[in-house]
């Protein structure tokens, strides 16, 4: 067992871990964060995506003694102040970016860090940045089309609803 | 996941000295490592993350105009650090799996795994660079052996790679969509002395340089140049994704394709 000690959502934390576990488990069963979802657990589908240090990454492939250290936001962090959803929470669910939602909490995250890197993407950006986010319901239009518009572009032209 | 003991050191000579204890693996990134573990195709009783090693991080150029790169260095950083100086290289790395897996994968990881589908392979046999690990500098040519077998020893850790920058370069990929992997990827670099191609993910043998077009493209750098020429799919890999002949076809339109959009 190791001593790790990460800020997560802005709380900091301190916590006995084995070297073998992964980020994800400890962050949903640790810390009982359960908000990060385990899909594939072979780093393909991006659910479990969160930001360590401000940069997204799949917390089914990083070990939690790795963030040692490190700032940790998950999609528990993501609404505002007041427990209202965010802008790019909000655009998903003005835009039915969802149906059974379990990709949702991994899609956020990468949005989030697409419009932090670029606040202005084109849809073939925003496409192209999805490339490691699976959704097995929406068929991605309307994903695209809510992440287009917590960017502040105009969707109208933008796939069907 | 077998349970095994996991070491952070934070400098070279630490890791190194963490990696003589039996059974033990460095980690990288983790990108390809995790997924092998979980699938318990590796065992490792110790791994040594070198994740924590500032001296093994970052991008710069040396005095003799080279292009150095600490082995632990991701490849997002990569993209965006080397772009103003070897566009070929940030494009490249810009387009390695995906974003998340670009922030953590390492280009010392990649290189040490020598998957036959990996990009860096390319780009390292495709400009003559340098692998520089804690015990010695092994040219490219010496250094990929095969299919997941480099001229590494055990216990032997790549601290930096250093690229020789070229006059023109560009990296084309034929993506395998499910995994983003290489179905065929090609890197060409054009220098003062001479062009140099190296393809990855067609070859049986892993990554290798394609001689016949170095020699066409050395006399004219342009897609005309290889109209002329064909690669045998002898020895090319033939699976579900696709056949040796549409490996080997895909070998020289990829070349093509990479000649034109050299920069």
């Amino acid at each position: 067992m190791a001593s790790v000690a990460m800020v997560v959502n802005g709380k900091s934390i301190t916590r006995e871990v084995e070297g073998r576990t992964l980020l994800v488990d400890f962050l949903r069963d640790d810390l009982r964060l359960t908000g990060t979802h385990v899909g594939c657990d072979t780093s393909q589908c991006g659910a479990c995506v969160v930001h360590v240090n401000g940069q997204s990454v799949k917390a089914c492939a990083m070990f939690a003694i790795e963030a040692d250290g490190a700032e940790v936001a998950t999609i528990e962090g993501q609404a505002n102040k007041d427990g209202s959803l965010n802008v790019i929470q909000q655009a998903f669910q003005d835009h039915h970016g969802l149906q059974c939602g379990f990709c949702t909490p991994g899609m956020v995250m990468t949005a989030a860090a697409l419009l932090k890197e670029n606040p202005k993407p084109t849809e073939a950006e925003v496409r192209s940045y999805l490339e490691g986010n699976i959704c097995r319901c929406t068929g991605y239009h309307n994903i695209v089309k809510a992440i287009m518009a917590a960017s502040g572009q105009d969707v109208t032209a933008i796939a069907a609803e | 996941m077998y349970a095994f003991e996991i070491e952070r050191p934070g400098t070279i000579a630490d890791a190194v000295k963490a990696l003589q204890s039996d059974g033990a693996q460095a980690l990288g990134g983790g990108q390809t490592l995790i997924p092998t573990l979980k699938a318990r195709l590796a065992a490792p009783d110790v791994l040594v993350s070198l994740s924590a090693i500032g001296e093994m991080q970052g991008v710069c150029l040396s005095d003799d105009g080279a292009l150095c790169i600490g082995a632990a260095t991701t490849h997002a950083t990569v993209a965006r650090d080397a772009a103003a100086h070897f566009a070929g290289l940030a494009h490249l790395a810009s387009h390695i799996g995906d974003p998340a897996v670009r922030n953590r994968g390492t280009i010392g990881g990649s290189l040490a795994n020598n998957d036959p589908a990996a990009c860096y392979p390319a780009a390292v046999l495709g400009t003559g660079a340098t692998i520089i690990t804690n015990a010695r500098q092994i040219a490219a040519d010496d250094y990929f052996q095969g299919m997941f077998t480099t001229a590494l020893d055990e216990g032997e850790v790549i601290t930096e790679v250093r690229f020789p920058i070229p006059q023109k370069s560009h990296y084309m990929k034929f993506v395998q969509p499910a995994s983003r992997f290489a179905l065929v990827g090609v890197f060409v670099a054009k220098y003062a002395d001479g062009v140099r191609v190296a393809v990855t993910g067609a070859s049986e043998e892993g990554v290798f340089r394609w001689h016949e077009a170095e020699a066409a493209l050395s006399a004219d750098f342009s897609p005309k140049a290889l109209d002329a020429l064909s690669v045998d799919a002898d020895g090319m890999i033939g699976d579900l994704h696709g056949t040796p002949d549409y490996r080997a076809h895909l070998v020289k339109v990829m070349t093509g394709r990479a000649v034109t959009a050299a920069t």
